[in-house]
């Protein structure tokens, strides 16, 4: 494990308004879909299908106020991993999607001015642990929250299972 | 200290919190439902063979009950093996319990002063029971079902104060629906909400569980209503206090509106809008009170022709009692469908799925776009009176205007 501050850099794939809810970043018909991969087949299914064919790696999604709101699906997280979501960034989020967000390795950054700021199309390059985003294609620097060191350990470990994974399996070599 | 911090810290082995200080707190109960297969293979992958302690992890299916698909029947299958596996006795299977939050609470497995975990976000139902609850998702809850533990960063505090009494046809879900109107969907956001007041205190509990159910609807942590056990102390520090009036500031029934919870309006500001179904269930609103609410509406009267009513009770033993009342045969005759005790359409997988351009009225607690089914389609949240009433009529009512009229329909 690096301890550099984590650089991402993506395109933004959408920006979004307030209050996106997990019915619409994942719709309830498909909670019966277990294996985390296959979630992302259903991103934003019924109310934006177009981003997740414009979606690709390390691309940001950007919103508004409360993203994530409403149920506490994990699906929704996973979807936006899956299908490659760099981090989303937003001015608020609901909390358990933030939870989830980071429980599975996905960075969620709260910024005030992004979804004002960015275009979709902007390049971003956006440093967690600072609370920095460059908005490389405006040539802007925006204020983001800094991410708490605990949340950047998780997304270091690529989520709370490879940590937990990791600690349980040294201490049984070492009990 | 607020009933959030003193919680939080009891369970964290602190004299005191504050709030935004992050606390690591030992979980009393930790609940899931269908979705206990997705912890379930969390839990597997991080390789620990037993859960932390079996007596603290309650099961209960209620999403997708009777299996609506092969797919659903596997998920099933696999969390029944694994419960029996590692010995966890509080599972409650088809046909033994109906949706989580009123099977949780029916069966004394919440107590005042408890740190509850669910994976459901609802979970904040048992505010109402004096316990710091409040959902989370699959992922954190393996780890909880590894370790007992988890963080908190702890929430500040916001009051209201609830005075007055309850117009006619006026109930705690026009309360909560005015709350969000005037807080928004994220006017609670990590917060937590204390309701107390001389109208609070006269409300029953299945009528205070409504409010710390919706509370999450605003972005709630947890939502408390007052229990004997455990209070605030007098210094408690609050965010901000609200004082709400039931005698001038609610009238008459709220209605929240598509596509967003906090698009509330009163119901005499809506214009005709006809209603193709009629939903009265979920852990909101699926109690014995509001099928006695219902029924009393519906009895010799009709559910109107261009529109069907499903009754979901929230549990067998509601379903049962309301039976003994007479309360279903007075719905049936009225022309009612009866789902069995779960989620039903809430959820919108089965049950009563919406078609593009229909219009819905529900006693549950989200309308977001394709809820309940196509996208194309409107849910209206009310109270159990309000949707009763507008299943006779076939538009969105005030019930005084039903119970106006002696017979038949509007
Ligand atoms: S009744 Fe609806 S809101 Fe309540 S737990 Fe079931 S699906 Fe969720």
């Amino acid at each position: 494990m690096s301890d550099a501050s984590p650089l991402l850099r993506g395109r933004v794939a959408a920006v979004l308004g307030s209050n996106v809810d997990t019915d619409v970043i994942y719709p309830g018909r498909y909670l019966n879909i277990t294996d985390r991969e296959k979630t992302a087949e259903h991103l934003f299914e019924l109310a934006h299908p177009e981003i997740r064919s414009k979606l690709r790696p390390g691309d940001f999604i950007v919103a508004a106020a409360n993203f994530g709101c409403g149920s506490s699906r994990e699906q929704a997280a996973a979807a936006l991993k899956f299908s490659g979501c760099g981090a989303v960034i937003a001015a608020s989020f609901a909390r358990i999607f933030f939870r989830n967000a980071i429980n599975l390795g996905l960075p969620a950054l709260v910024s005030s001015s992004a979804h004002i700021e960015c275009r979709e199309g902007d390049e971003l390059e956006i440093d967690l642990a600072a609370g920095v985003i460059r908005n490389l294609s405006r040539n802007l620097s925006l204020a983001a929250a800094p991410l708490d060191p605990r949340a950047i350990e998780l997304i270091r470990s690529g989520g709370l299972i490879p940590y937990l994974k990791a600690r349980y399996a040294s201490s049984a070599a070492l009990g | 200290m607020t009933l959030a911090e003193k919680i939080l810290a009891r369970a964290s082995g602190r004299a005191r919190v504050e709030p935004h200080e992050i606390v690591v707190a030992d979980v009393d109960l930790a609940m899931s439902h269908e979705n206990a297969d997705l912890v379930r293979k969390a839990f597997l992958e991080i390789g620990v063979p037993r859960v932390w302690d079996p007596e603290k992890i309650v099961i209960i299916f209620d999403h997708r009950i009777p299996a609506e698909s092969e797919k659903t029947a596997a998920t099933h299958k696999a969390v029944r093996e694994f419960v029996a596996q590692q010995g966890i006795r509080h599972f409650y299977d088809v046909g033994r319990g109906g949706i989580c939050h009123q099977v949780l609470a029916e069966n004394g497995h919440v107590q005042p002063g408890m740190v509850v975990v669910g994976t459901d976000s609802h979970t904040t139902t048992h505010g109402a029971f004096g316990a710091f609850a409040t959902g989370i998702g699959a992922t954190e809850m393996a780890g909880v079902w590894v370790e007992g533990k988890l963080w908190f960063k702890v929430p500040s505090t916001i009051r209201i104060e609830v005075e007055g009494a309850f117009a006619p046809w006026v109930s705690a879900k026009d309360l909560i629906l005015y709350i969000i109107g005037k807080l928004g969907a994220a006017g609670a956001d990590y917060r937590a909400v204390e309701f107390d007041g001389s109208a609070i205190r006269r409300m029953t509990i299945a009528s205070r569980m409504v409010l710390s159910n919706l509370s999450m609807e605003m972005g709630a942590k947890v939502a408390f209503t007052p229990v004997m056990e455990i209070a605030p102390d007098a210094g408690a520090r609050y965010e901000k206090t609200l004082h709400i009036n039931l005698d001038y500031d609610i009238p008459e029934p709220q209605i929240a509106c598509p596509h967003s919870v906090d698009n509330v309006r009163p119901v005499s500001a809506l214009s005709d809008v006809p209603v193709h179904q009629a939903v009265l269930g979920s852990c909101t609103n699926g109690r014995l009170e509001d099928l006695e609410a219902a029924a009393s509406i519906l009895a010799g009267r009709r559910v109107h022709p261009h529109t069907r009513l499903i009754i979901v009770p929230a549990s067998q033993r509601i379903f049962l009692e309301a039976m003994r009342l007479g309360y279903i045969e007075k719905l049936i005759e009225a022309g009612a469908i009866v789902d069995p005790p779960g989620c039903g359409p809430c959820v919108g997988v089965h049950q009563g799925i919406l078609a593009a351009g229909e219009v819905c009225i529900s006693s549950t607690n989200r309308n977001f776009i394709g809820r309940m089914g196509s996208k194309d389609s409107f849910v209206y949240l009310a109270s159990p009176a309000v949707v009763a009433a507008s299943a006779v009529a076939g538009r969105i009512v005030h019930p005084e205007i039903v119970m106006a009229k002696e017979n038949s329909h509007v």
